[in-house]
Order: C-alpha cells, then structure tokens, then sequence
C-alpha cells in the first residue's frame, strides 16, 4: 500500500488535484482555503504548471472557463464569500457543457460573515447558485483522506459529463491535518474534440459558448442537459451507511457533521437508542434512494447542519412526509457537539421534537 | 478575370448582422486580414465580448469563445497560459472592456499577458440600444444620459490607452481610427503589429479603434464618420502610446 | 485506546507545533489521528489551540469538547478550558507562566516551568518541547514511542533544531 503522509485538508485537494493531471490553478486568496493556492504556488513551477494569483474570484473563474475550453484538467478554490463572485463563471461554464473543478471551503455567511466553518452554502451549491437552469456535482468530503479522494473523482466526473464538479468542504476539513493516503498519479482519459486547440486549417472551427438567441433552441439545449444530469443521478449518487441495519433514528449529516454524528451514536447507543447514520457524499446528486427506503424502517429522521436548515428540505423531499424530521444545527461558524445532537435524537425518541 | 478584392480566408461567409454604416465589418475584415497576413488562422483562438461583437465567433473561420461581460482577458489569459504557442485575441467594445471588464483589463496588461486585445471605443453601449458608455462624450446625449452626460454626476470619459501605458508593464498600445481610408490602411497595420507581437512573445498589446454608431448616435452613416472628426478624435487622439520596440532602439 | 489532547495558550508559543509533533509521532506509530488546529486572526498573538485526538480505531470527530489531556501556557487558557477536562484527565500547566493552580480535585495536575527550564537551557522557544516532554512521561498512552522519528520529520529542514528539541523533551521528561 502507499505510505501514508500527514497533511492538511487543503493541501490533500491541491495535491491530489496535481495527481489528477491539473496542471492549471487560478485562485484568490480567502481564509479558510488559502492553503490550496500557497501549495499551488509552491508546486506549480516545479512541475512546468500554471499557478496564477488572479485580480480576482470572477477573473480566477474566468481563466478557469478559458482553459476548461481548451480541454485541459483546471481547478479553482475559494471560500464562501468569494464562491458567490465565481457564481457567473460557474453559470457559463455549465452552459458551455465545459469540466472544470470548484473547491468551495465554506465559513460562515452570509455577507462577510465570519472565517469559521460552516455549511451553508448547501442551497448555493446544490440549487444553482448562478443564473439558470443547471447543476454541479457536488461532493462533500468528511476526512482529510476523501479531500484527496474525492477531488480526484470530481476530475473524472466532471470530464465523463462535461460539467463543472464542486467539492464542497468546510473550514475544519481545510485546516485539520490527517493521514492520509494520496492518489496514484493520472490524466484525463476522455476525447475532447470540442476543445479549442486552433483548427490548424483542418477542421471547422470550435465555438464555445452558452448563448442561444433562439428560445427554442435554448430549451432544446437545456433538456438535452437534463437527460446528462439524470445519468448522473443514476450512476453518481454516493453515500455511506452507518449503523443503520438496526437503527430506529436516522442522522442525516455530511462533512464535519457527520464525523460529530458518529461520536453521538456511540454515546446513543450506549444510552440503548439505536441510532444510525446516512452520509450524503454526493449532496447533488443527493441520495434521496436510501432515505426513503429508510423512512419504511426508522421512526424518524434527525438532519445535523452547520447552517439554519437547508439540507432538511431535501431529507424531507426524499422520505415523503412518511416519517417525522428534525432539525439539529448551528450556525455562523459553529459545529453541533455530540451533546448537542445526542439531546436532539433523545427528544425525537421521547416524542418531543417539533 | 483578376480578383482585385476578395473576403479574406479568415471570415466566414456567414452575413454580418451589424447595422447599416456600422464601423464594426471594417474592424472584423482588419483582423482578419492580419490573421491571414500573418498566417496564423490554423493557430487563432479568439475571445467574443458582450455587446454588438457578441457573435463575433460566427465571424472568424478559428476557433472562438464567447465570454461573459467584461471578462475576455480573463478568459484570453486562461486560454494562453493554457496553449502558450496559440495566438489568443479578444475582440471587445468600450462597455465591456472598460467599465465592467476594467479589472481584468488592467490586470492583463500589468502581466504583460500574451495576447491581442481589439478594443472598439465607440462611446456607447450598442446592443442594449445606446446607454451612456464609459467613454462618452461630456454632453453626449444618450438613453441614460437623456441631458448630456454630466460630468458632475456621471465623471469624465476613460481614456484607456492612457490609462494602460501608465502601466509598466505592457508591451504595445495604439489608438487608431476607421473613419476614412488613410485612417482604415494604418489600423490595418497597427492590428498586424498586434498579432506579430504575440508571435514574437513579446506580450500584451492593445489597439483602441475610435468606431462609430450611427444607429445609436442618431446620425446617418457619413454625419457618423464626421463626427468621429470633429468629437471623437480630439478628445481621443490618436497615436502611439506604448512601444517597447521603440523604446528599446532608443 | 483514544487519547484526546487539547494544547492551548498564546499564538507564537508553538502550540500548533506541539500538536503537529503528536500527530506526526502517532503516526510513525501507525495510529489513526486526527489535528485540528484554531485558526483566523488570533495565528499571531492571540489564544491558540489545538486539538489532537489519537486512536487505535479511525477517529470520528477531531473536535475535542472534553479533553482527556490538557496542555496550557497561560491562563486564559486555564481558565477557559480547565472545566472541560475529563473526570480523571490530566492536566499539564506551565508554573512559569500560570501562577495559579488547578481548582478541580477530579483530575490530576503537573506544574512544569517549563518556559524558565527552555530560558535556562537556551532555547526560550522551546518551552512547548519542554512541556510535552513531562506529559510523554505521565500519560504512558502516549508515551515516547515514534517521538524521534516524528521530530526528524517535523524539524527535516533544520536538522541543528533536531538536537535542540530531542534535549528539550528529555528535560521534560525527567523534570
């Protein structure tokens, strides 16, 4: 096996994101996803990439969109805050059907908000977040080892559909340090002939571009889109199940979130209320499946946030009213604690959840 | 028979949907002329605005991408870092390359990013049907300027090839014309030294073309050109503004 | 087995650097851990902590609310965190630094001076070493093991710093 190193969360993305083939990083600086530039700028030169602090978030995502074009691996990181900026950039990269990836190490909003971790940037990232009808993959890694993990997988998701991926992680997943084993070197394995290279006067020339003047052509393009998007909702959803072959709760948690949870069942079970977990890894597309086929078993759902309530609305969509949900969260920058969560589940069990 | 005038290679044959006397053909055929001089249409990749240029990339036979608002060099610069030995041009009007796309604009420039940047100054923002631009006129009468653009409330108009060769950094900045034939023939070549200088890595360069609109000014064609005379030119002159070749050879 | 650490005290103290040696002596150990650091504004001057849980099994959360072992270097710190520890949990004070004792009868309490030890020794920056030092000695969980290879690691650019921090935890650990 690959030795295992020690590394921060945001040095994982950036250094997996090199394995992967990115050869391209344009970035801003934000707390708490500086790392992920400082590793960039350090590495970029030595291995003959582009490391290039931009003016700002939009031009970062817009030299993002030009290289995406090309058909090259690119990447590009930011916190909340500086997300919303890149949100035109994302929304044409999507209308161009271009891959590319966006790492989103949230804090706490909205406005300037604050630098601790949060959540809540779930709606933005799940729901659009630009202007459009559109989607990103959206992945949340919950250890140091899925920061690497799954921003490899992002690459390959986003060159397979030809759309922009998002690993939406959160400011203690930046910063924490954890072992990890990272990915074995690789490049992009897909065709691109879409890709602007010059025509070398041997082809028709590529055009890249999301305007369609012609409303039904630009309707025709956006449900051409969707059948993509349900392939994706086919053969992309993940999660990880957690002891729930007994569990009359269900947790429904991802990120920091769910590492929290998994103390709280400990401490729930030990107190005798079976209690299971259901970690979304994608949250778009979100797995809707196993929560509704849990709903038929569990006497109730418990979905534990970092931000005011956004992800319940998807539990509460995926089980189908057939079982009471509830909310555990905090907000601004703080995480839930084991107590907190384990009070939650012990409310819901005595039937004083609202 | 001899063919004395023909469409260079470079264009589609795809109909320009510009407005009758509208200076933007003569700016498109200039570039592609260049392009074809240069011999570089199998290497071209061009960067479209927002504004009248949009479909710009239905225009030129290489291959185009069309960017949001104000972010062509962005875009240009990601393109360029990416296929260092393609030549990467954007083509853009005075909305979205200086009020919008200021940032990116500047910034490109102070990277000495290697690239072309056509920059079509015709002090106003055409396809949304002739709003105030950064560039017009004090007193110039628009949709949102309906009195004469106040310079008390709305400022004053940009100069950007000024503005840029304050800079250190870029290479070559040029304001030109295409209002008569003189006028036509040396934006022509200013256009080619844009592209020659690319080829030659010797960084950004940026070539102001003082353009009309005589739709949006309310003027016919030749009253347009006119105008560019005795308005356009005076506040803008034109002229070499940065020359590192010839700043070298002093 | 899971042991979890919570070092606190004034940024500049090399309270992350502690912390980042634990981890790295975990896991020349082969253990799962995790390093969980305080971060934003207060990196230069204000309090820092940082969380470090070490486990035989792969750790859930890496925020600690109820420390196992508390390391403090002023009493900000003291104050703050000295209620969270666990019943039966050790904390480890600096007596230079931290005039005061540790008010609960439910833990035990090392009082180390450790940053007069580090003046002394004349490495005043290393009162951290000197500190985790005396905790390798008393929390026999945590122990010497791997503390050489993880100070290679972690000192690798500096290798005159490796003799320096190797005497620093010794000192700690007879104190």
């Amino acid at each position: 096996m690959a030795e295992k190193v020690l590394m921060k969360g945001n040095e994982a993305i950036a250094e997996s994101a090199i394995r992967s083939g990115c050869l391209h990083y344009f970035g801003y600086p934000i707390t708490p996803q500086t790392e992920v530039a400082a590793y960039m700028a350090k590495r970029m030169p030595k291995i003959g990439g582009v490391f290039l602090q931009a003016e700002s978030e939009i031009s970062a995502i817009n030299m993002v969109y030009g290289v995406a074009a090309t058909g090259k691996r690119v990447m590009t990181s930011s916190s909340s805050p500086g997300i919303s900026l890149k949100q035109e950039g994302i929304s044409y990269i999507a209308g161009s059907d271009l891959p590319a990836v966006i790492v989103n190490v949230q804090r706490g909003g909205p406005g300037l908000g604050g630098i601790q971790p949060s959540q809540s940037d779930y709606f933005q990232a799940t729901k659009g977040g630009g202007h459009g009808d559109y989607h990103l993959i959206v992945l949340t890694p919950s250890s140091v080892q899925e920061m690497a993990d799954l921003t490899s997988l992002a690459f390959d998701l986003a060159d397979k559909y030809r759309m922009p991926a998002m690993l939406l992680a959160d400011g203690t997943m930046g910063q924490m340090m954890e072992p990890v084993v990272l990915p074995e070197p690789k490049t992009c394995t897909v065709d691109k002939p879409w890709a602007l290279t010059g025509t070398e006067c041997k082809r028709e020339h590529n055009i890249v571009n999301s305007l369609y003047l012609s409303p039904e052509v630009l309707e025709r393009t956006n449900i051409e889109r969707f059948e993509r998007y349900k392939e994706v909702e086919k053969n992309e959803t993940r999660w990880e199940e957690y002891m729930m072959e007994d569990a009359e709760y269900c947790i429904v948690a991802f990120g920091i979130a769910a590492r929290v949870a998994k103390n709280a069942i400990k401490v729930l079970r030990e107190k005798g209320i079976k209690t299971g977990l259901i970690r979304p890894i994608t949250v778009w597309p979100f797995p809707s499946e196993p929560i509704r086929k849990a709903a038929d078993k569990v006497k109730g759902f418990i979905s534990v946030e970092l931000s005011m309530g956004q992800m319940i609305e998807d539990v509460k969509l995926a089980e189908e009213c057939k079982k009471p949900v509830s909310l555990c969260s905090r907000s601004g920058g703080m995480i839930p604690d084991v107590e907190r969560i384990v009070k939650s589940v012990e409310e819901m069990a005595n039937g004083e959840a609202k | 028979m001899a063919v004395v005038f023909e469409k260079p290679k470079s264009l589609t044959s795809k109909e320009f949907h510009y407005c009758p006397g509208c200076p933007h053909g003569i700016i498109h055929r200039l570039v592609a002329e260049a392009i074809d001089n240069l011999g570089i249409e199998g290497k071209a990749i061009g960067v479209a605005p927002v504004g009248c240029a949009v479909m710009a990339y239905d225009y030129f036979t290489c291959d185009m991408i069309e960017a949001a608002h104000g972010r062509a060099p962005a875009v240009a610069t990601g393109i360029k870092r990416s296929l260092p030995d393609n030549i990467v041009f954007t083509y853009q009007g005075d909305g979205d390359l200086a009020s919008i796309g200021m940032a990116e604009t500047v910034h490109a420039a102070t990277r000495n990013e290697n690239i072309t940047i056509i920059f079509v100054n015709n002090a106003i923002y055409g396809m949304t049907g002739g709003q105030m631009a950064p560039t017009s006129l004090p007193g110039q009468v628009t949709q949102t300027s309906p009195y004469g653009r106040d310079v008390k409330t709305a400022g004053y108009p940009i100069k950007v090839a000024e503005l840029l060769s304050s800079l250190d950094a870029p290479y070559y900045i040029e304001r030109v014309a295409v209002n008569n034939v003189k006028n036509v023939k040396h934006a022509g070549k200013a256009i080619e030294k844009a592209f020659r200088n690319q080829m030659e890595g010797k960084g950004f360069s940026l070539i102001e073309v003082i353009s009309a609109c005589p739709t949006n000014w309310g003027l016919t064609p030749q009253k347009a050109l006119q105008w560019v005379d005795e308005k356009m030119i005076p506040y803008y002159p034109l002229g070499v503004y940065r020359d590192k070749d010839k700043e070298a050879s002093v | 087995m899971t042991s979890q650490i919570l070092i606190a005290g004034f940024g500049g103290q090399g309270i992350l650097f502690s912390g980042k040696l634990l981890a790295y002596k975990a896991l020349s150990e082969g253990k799962e851990l995790s390093w969980l650091p305080s971060y934003g504004p207060e990196m230069r001057g204000g309090t820092a902590s940082c969380s470090v849980t070490i486990s035989d099994e792969s750790v859930g959360s890496p925020i600690i609310d109820n420390p196992d072992v508390l390391i403090v270097m002023n009493l900000p710190s003291l104050d703050k965190y000295e209620k969270t520890v666990k019943k039966g949990g050790v904390i480890f004070v600096d007596s230079t630094l931290i005039a005061r004792k540790v008010e609960r009868e439910d833990v035990k309490a090392f009082y180390i001076p450790a940053t007069k030890m580090a003046q002394d020794m004349g490495t005043p920056n290393l009162a951290n070493i000197v500190l985790l030092g005396k905790v390798l000695k008393e929390c026999p969980e945590i122990g010497m093991n791997g503390m050489e290879e993880a100070l290679k690691k972690v000192v690798s650019k500096h290798p005159e710093m490796y003799e320096r921090n190797l005497k620093a935890v010794e000192a700690g650990y007879n104190y």
